[in-house]
């Protein structure tokens, strides 16, 4: 960065490139403080026939400038920069997550194992994993190659033999994948990334057969013996290849980069910034997503241990489809309080997917991509649970028996029981017309326990922030506190199943405005108002079986804060489970939406 | 326009043309030979012995060619009696033994690969022992998105007009080995009858999700498309549903009908996207004359011809009438900036200017 003195600092402007959305922020001192001012957006532009992702920049920078009343961009289409009284900014940051997400190949000897292995850490590491390739696949090795070809992957893992092993058949892979000579998807001059994380005595015949044409990594093997899988160095060097090589060849980024008064962050990385220093600092366990178009950030720390996972394929634009795909359409329809034609909503998916940057026009489409975000979020938090494990960085044991199934070995670290604070971010969450759908996604996806603060992230600037912190930390601790996080509201929750219509709690709540008793049937949501900055006390006695903390049937004391949906109680039993039939689906949905006043207006 | 396309090997060998050749679409350009392929017989399993004690037991030796039938290895058996004989079961080259593992690679005989042209046109560069540059004067046209890889045929004209929907009476048996054009969405059985005439490819405005799935037999879930399987390429110019072809897209096929084409459905949505392709090569002349409707870049002002991309007026043209510059608040609650667009039948519509894209008018 270069040398400007903190306090001389008035105009900041930060964006996020985003797979879909290109956001632009404005910071200005007012006062003595840093506010956010302006906000703008645009479409990202990495796909022809702009091909520059700093068009979109300066279509959002440009908004920004309208409604602020400032110009940031000269006549020649760059930013103004250091400002003057009337035009510019001091400090230009950005944080960018276009590209689409990471899209890799993996390969291994055996499918089934160093293979499999192989792709556990890519997708731990955040990436949609095209294809596996292996000894066993059962295709022909020149149709192996012409795969690596036409698939253009960004960068590929292969594994294979334990250290000690077998190096033939790993070299034999390597050499499959070195006359492949993919071509990338992001001009000329770019190298291809391999990473080998095989059999330690095989590395230097793997190294020798790749010419300079690829970029070999090499780490340690993530399968050292059978019985073991090490994927922790194959992960990181799959994020540290991503960053290097993959980011700085997405459209226009070389250009990005000179305009910035600091390293572009990729955007998981700048809001895993910022969702830490809140963890830290309250002393919380929080978990913080940011659904964007392409993937699904989720981020966590529990007990001051901090997980990340990008799930590459669930996004709402261009993973649409995959969500769908994946969830399937009946479990998204659950979702759902009316009757919806399922052809033209397959339809509507696969449009959206081919046509990313599109926006619902109708509350019809609105509720229907808010079904699809529920699905999203629950997969990639599932997908989270699943590799935040007690055996986090370390060599992660898994017995022989364990050996030919695909469960993910280790304890997971995410215990929705003992959340405290639940962080949104991202179009569909921030960007939601009410904030109490918004509240409803959170609780339907995470499924939260007991007690647990709810907030968003205002108007998606996490990722700003997170980069902020970095060059300007002032600035970034007093718009954070004053102007991104809107606090929700508290959600309790009951943990446990029961009966529908039969007693799961009473409760007793005390509060300067708020003073209520009563109790709730298992299958109830109710919704109470509780203000931005007021808190409550709150007395639950739970029905025998169901649990809020303290242990099953244990009565529990909580303060409890307010926001802008208020406090949410929640009887409706963990795991949430939705009736199976239709109608009856849609009946209790529809009662749902009703109690979280979702859709107000809506004929009855 | 100048279409220049990279046709080369997986891996080094010949190249059969040289610069300034006419080529044909079939015309192999270069080919090579890839190391047969890999059988891997897991033998200590098969004789029921630890690995280390397979190389001991194995009659066939590193570097020997065997044919289907001849004994590999044999065990020694209990005081003589009891051997165990195991047959090969494919012919090749005994590539390795392992101590380690216990398997057994066979490698088969070399197996011939070859590249084709793609389109008729000239070698504008040789990338030795690689492949070439194919060059050649052509109308092209853009899908949105496409199923199947490259594929050749004269262009035939199923339907008549760029809104008639592609239905299984309009694929007839003469079809064969042609590039058909439809019009609107083109239906499951149409595509199915396709098929079975023997059809390479479908070009239309629609295909319905439902459909789809029905041909892949599988919901797709990413864009990631051209490796498919389904015995015929298909091309959707516009999108999902009852969406007809840009009816400048279908004259532009239309004036080229009986021209051989070359097709891509080969589809990667995702920066650096990848679109499919119809490429109709053509002499220098007609090549000025041609252009598809395609997207453009520029801005948006009153006047400006735009397609709707989104529900619920999916799929409309018209042109911008007003762009208001304040937010407005949309049916679904959010607030957004919009654009007024007006219809050629004087209907006017507000919608987000997120949901709309420049089309040339």
């Amino acid at each position: 960065m270069k040398n400007l003195d903190p306090d001389k600092i008035k105009v900041i402007l930060a964006t996020d490139c985003g797979s879909t959305t290109t956001k632009a922020i404005l910071i200005q001192k007012v006062g003595d403080s840093y506010r956010q001012t302006h906000r703008g957006e645009a479409p990202t532009t990495v796909e022809e026939p702009f091909a520059d992702v700093t068009m979109g920049v300066i279509n959002a920078v440009t908004e920004v400038g309208e409604l602020a009343g400032r110009r940031f961009v000269d006549d020649d289409g760059k930013l103004i920069h250091p400002a003057t009284e009337t035009e510019g900014c001091d400090i230009y940051i950005s944080t960018s997550s276009a590209g689409g997400g990471l899209q890799m190949m993996v390969a291994g000897v055996i499918k089934e194992m160093t293979a499999a292995s192989a792709k556990r850490a890519a997708l731990g590491a955040g990436a949609i994993v095209m294809d596996t390739i292996a000894s066993n696949d059962k295709r022909k090795p020149h149709d192996q190659i012409q795969r690596i070809r036409e698939l253009r992957p960004d960068m590929i893992l292969i594994s294979g033999g334990v250290d000690g092993g077998n190096t033939t058949q790993v070299v034999q892979i390597a050499e499959l994948i070195a006359p492949a000579k993919p071509r990338p998807r992001f001009g000329g001059k770019y190298r291809l990334p391999i990473i080998f994380a095989g059999n330690k005595d095989a590395a230097p015949l793997v190294k020798e057969t790749f010419d300079e044409d690829v970029e070999l990594s090499i780490v340690d093997n993530l399968r050292p013996v059978l019985e073991y899988e090490n994927l922790g160095p194959a992960r990181d060097a799959i994020h540290d290849v991503f960053l290097e090589h993959v980011m700085a060849h997405a459209p226009g980024y070389d250009k990005l980069m000179t305009w910035t008064d600091a390293p572009i962050m990729p955007t998981p990385g700048a809001v895993g910034n910022i969702l830490q220093t809140i963890a830290n600092t309250q002393g919380i366990n929080a978990v913080g997503v940011d659904i964007g178009g392409a993937t699904t950030d989720v981020f966590s720390v529990f007990d001051k241990t901090f997980n990340r996972t990008v799930s590459a394929n669930l996004g709402m634009s261009y993973s649409i489809s995959n969500v769908c795909a994946e969830a399937t359409m009946p479990k998204i329809l659950r979702w759902v309080h009316f009757d919806m034609d399922e052809r033209e909503l397959r339809n509507r998916v696969k449009n959206k997917m081919i046509r990313p940057t599109t926006i619902p026009q109708t509350r019809e489409a609105l509720i229907f991509e808010q079904a699809v975000a529920r699905e999203a979020l629950r997969l990639a938090y599932q997908q989270h649970k699943e590799f935040a494990t007690t055996l986090k960085g370390v060599q992660q044991q898994r017995t022989v028996g364990d050996t030919f199934s695909q469960q993910v070995g280790g304890q997971t670290i995410v215990d929705n029981m003992k959340l405290d604070l639940l962080v949104a971010s991202g179009g569909v969450l921030s960007h939601a017309p009410r904030m109490n759908q918004t509240a409803m996604l959170l609780i339907d996806a995470f499924e939260p326990e007991g007690f647990t603060t709810l907030a968003k992230d205002s108007i998606f600037m996490m990722p700003h922030l997170g980069v902020l912190a970095e060059v300007h930390p002032k600035a970034a601790t007093e718009v954070f506190e004053k102007d991104c996080l809107i606090y929700l509201g508290t959600c309790v929750a009951a943990k446990g199943t029961g009966k529908e219509g039969r007693p799961c709690f009473s409760y007793e709540i005390k509060g300067s405005s708020l003073n209520e008793r009563g109790e709730m049937m298992y299958g109830d949501l109710k919704l109470f108002p509780l203000g931005q900055g007021e808190t409550a006390m709150v007395a639950i006695d739970p029905a025998k079986g169901f649990d809020f903390g303290n242990g099953p049937g244990k009565r529990i004391e909580r303060q409890v804060k307010g926001g802008t949906v208020g406090l949410i109680l929640d009887a409706r039993g963990r795991p949430l489970a939705l009736p199976e039939d239709r109608a009856t689906g849609q009946a209790t949905m529809k009662r749902w939406v009703e109690a979280m006043n979702m859709y107000p207006g809506e004929k009855k | 326009m100048t279409f220049r396309t990279r046709r080369v090997l997986p891996i080094p060998g010949d190249v059969l043309v040289k610069v300034g050749d006419k080529v044909k679409a079939r015309d192999v350009v270069a080919q090579t030979f890839m190391p047969g392929d890999v059988t891997p017989i897991n033998m200590a399993n098969l004789l029921s012995m630890p690995p280390g004690d397979v190389p001991g037991c194995m009659i066939a030796k590193e570097g020997q060619t065997i044919a289907v039938g001849d004994v590999l290895a044999r065990s020694p058996g209990i005081f003589g009696f009891f051997k165990n004989e195991i047959k090969s079961k494919v012919a090749g080259t005994i590539e390795t033994i392992s101590p380690v593992t216990g398997q057994v690679i066979v490698r088969g005989a070399p197996i011939p690969v070859q590249v084709g042209a793609y389109l008729n046109g000239a070698v504008a560069e040789v990338i030795p022992n690689e492949g070439v540059v194919i060059e050649a004067e052509v109308a092209f046209i853009q899908g949105i998105f496409g199923i199947g890889g490259e594929t050749f045929g004269p262009i035939r004209m199923a339907c008549k007009q760029h809104a008639q929907e592609l239905t299984e009476d309009l694929i007839t048996d003469d079809m064969k080995g042609c590039v058909i054009v439809g019009g609107a969405r083109m239906h499951y059985t149409a595509v199915k009858k396709a098929i079975r005439v023997g059809v390479a490819a479908i070009v239309s405005g629609g295909i319905d999700d439902a459909d789809l799935k029905e041909v892949l037999g599988y919901d797709l879930g990413v864009a990631i498309t051209g490796s498919e399987q389904a015995g015929i390429t298909l091309i959707i110019t516009e999108g999902f549903g009852d969406i007809a072809m840009a009816e400048r897209t279908f004259e532009l096929l239309d004036s080229h009908k009986g021209h051989e084409t070359a097709v891509n459905g080969a589809t990667q949505i995702r920066a650096g996207v990848m679109r499919p392709e119809i490429v109709v090569p053509l002499s220098a002349v007609a090549a000025d004359k041609a252009a598809g409707a395609r997207n453009v870049a520029g801005l948006l002002e009153v006047g400006t011809m735009v397609r709707i991309i989104r529900d619920p007026y999916f799929g409309l043209i018209g042109a911008v009438n007003n762009l208001p510059p304040e937010p407005a608040v949309l049916g679904s609650g959010s607030k957004a900036r919009v654009l007024e667009v007006r219809f050629d039948s004087g209907e006017t519509v507000t919608v987000p200017r997120a949901n709309v894209e420049l089309i040339e008018g």
